[in-house]
């Protein structure tokens, strides 16, 4: 691992600060990811700002009814939340559908928004990729994808985005708090990933060095009856093959509203805004919900070895729909 | 990632720090290159190899360790980053001549066989119990809103994050259990 210095800013603004100050300087928050990457020699910071004791670590109601989480809430106290269990069920669910207890004990809420693609090209040095080394190519492309994107991949980056917690997160219409040098901005999720594009090396629309200091969650009642499903190759501490949350709102047998997004599907969490169209104002039925899986999937390019990813997607939407139709 | 010009840069007080931490109900304190992990820190500085290295990755849950009584693995953890704080690991479960009563009933189910998982194994069902104990919810929980039952599903999920190569484990949510309802 490459020698770095270690920085414990006093408040947001000397963090902000250090990293513009400090062009290899990357913050460290709970380190599940980083520390592992640093291990892998994947990312070589030589400063590392450590922002888990900057007085971010508290979730509060908002006067509109909505929810402030800081950035450095870990998933486990999140998941645990009473609110959280209450309101956003969904949001729980994804928490507790990740990693393993003591990793949900170390990791973030703003490092789960940052976490880096499981994608195992990336992973390891000796292999092409364009999302760790820009321009040396993707060996994933044609190589073991069955784990990677089918939707809104290029040619230059196949990677899906590993985090459960942002799928929820994009399911809820959040907006995340942002400090970049020139103080704070909010950033609608819809706007915070990016596609992979020919720019696979960035993954958020983030100013470089800005710090993730909140995500805020608007009040939505509906969001009561929501959850998140997860498919994994074993029946627990793995990364999705499949996921979906989803907020369902019904007025007697038909859609008032629904919050649909997927992952393990693309570069970002996938917001499913043609199937939401396809339910919306229509009686619900199993039927109609494999109808919109379709209409959203009807896009996809799945690669050579992840075309199931497909018929995944679709039974996953008709389970978690049903299930919150007849709950 | 062995050799490369950054595995040579001259390590100075910059890229060092000195952390001062309690083990075991023990202040210690410590200068470190930044690069050290808790555990190696745990085992190679302070002689405490009850942690053990498994995969080094955060995957396998051998590391686990209490910091400031919450259960983390101590693989992902940079040592300068738990300067103040307060560390137990399996060596401080109990006093020297003692057992706790988890590890009192590791013994009794024999909930091991070659014993290189169980002081994670150990560190994580304390931790975890502490969860539960405070209501916190799983994966395989029905209803969020109320407590748990510790049912062996839940042991197993909440156990996840700590792998056992010998498949023990059966004995080790037995003896999971058996804490759990005798205290």
């Amino acid at each position: 691992m490459k020698a770095f210095r270690y920085h414990r800013p006093a408040d947001v603004a000397e963090a902000v600060a250090v990293l513009a100050a400090e062009p290899r300087a990357a913050y460290l928050g709970g380190g599940t990811n980083l520390v592992d990457l640093m291990k892998l020699g994947v990312q070589r910071p030589d400063v590392l700002v450590d922002v888990t004791r900057l007085p971010l670590d508290t979730v509060e109601g908002l006067p509109d009814g909505g929810l402030r989480i800081g950035a450095t809430v870990r998933n486990s106290d999140l998941a645990a939340h009473p609110v959280v269990r209450r309101d956003y069920p969904v949001l729980a669910r994804a928490l507790l559908a990740a990693a393993s207890g003591q990793l949900r004990n170390m990791a973030t809420t703003g490092g789960n928004l940052l976490q880096r693609t499981r994608c195992v090209y990336f992973q390891d040095t000796g292999k092409a990729c364009n999302k760790r080394e820009p321009g040396s190519g993707c060996a994933a492309l044609h190589g073991q994808n069955r784990d990677l994107a089918v939707l809104d991949w290029s040619e230059q980056c196949v990677a899906t985005h590993p985090s459960d917690l942002a799928v929820a997160l994009a399911a809820l219409d959040t907006v995340v708090e942002v400090h970049e040098a020139d103080g704070p901005r909010d950033i609608p999720i819809a706007d915070f990933y990016r596609s992979p594009g020919t720019h696979p090396e960035r993954e958020t629309t983030l100013a470089r060095g800005a710090l993730i200091t909140a995500v805020r969650l608007a009040p939505l009642p509906a969001a009561r009856r929501s959850t998140y499903l997860k498919v994994r190759d074993r029946a627990s501490f793995a990364f999705a093959v499949g996921s979906v949350a989803a907020v369902l709102d019904l007025d007697g047998d038909v859609v008032r509203d629904v919050r649909l997004a997927y992952g393990a599907v693309a570069h970002r969490p996938w917001r499913a805004y043609r199937a939401e169209q396809e339910l919306r104002g229509r009686p619900f039925s199993p039927e109609l919900a494999a109808r919109a899986a379709d209409a959203e999937l009807a896009e996809a390019r799945p690669l050579r070895h992840n075309g199931f990813k497909l018929p995944l997607t679709r039974a996953i939407t008709v389970r978690a729909l049903t299930e919150l139709a007849s709950s | 990632m062995q050799g490369g010009p950054e595995n040579t840069t001259t390590i100075d007080e910059r890229h060092s720090s000195r952390v001062t931490f309690e083990v075991n109900g023990e202040p210690r304190q410590v200068t470190l290159d930044n690069r050290t992990t808790l555990l190696d820190t745990l085992r190679e500085h302070l002689d405490l190899t009850g942690a053990k290295k498994g995969c080094d990755h955060g995957q396998c849950g051998s590391c686990t360790v209490l910091l400031d009584g919450r259960r983390v693995k101590s693989c992902l953890v940079f040592a300068v980053t738990v300067d103040g704080r307060s560390v137990v690991s399996v060596e401080g479960l109990a006093g020297p001549d003692e057992l706790s009563p988890l590890q009192a009933a590791f013994i009794a189910h024999d909930a091991f066989q070659c014993g290189y998982c169980t002081p994670g194994q150990l560190c994580s069902a304390r931790g975890m119990l502490d969860e539960v104990s405070r209501g916190w919810p799983s994966a395989v929980t029905d209803d969020l809103n109320t407590p748990a039952e510790l049912t062996d599903a839940e042991i197993r999920e909440r156990m996840a994050g700590n792998l056992c190569r010998c498949a023990a484990y059966p004995h080790i949510v037995a003896a999971v259990r058996e804490t759990a309802t005798s205290s």
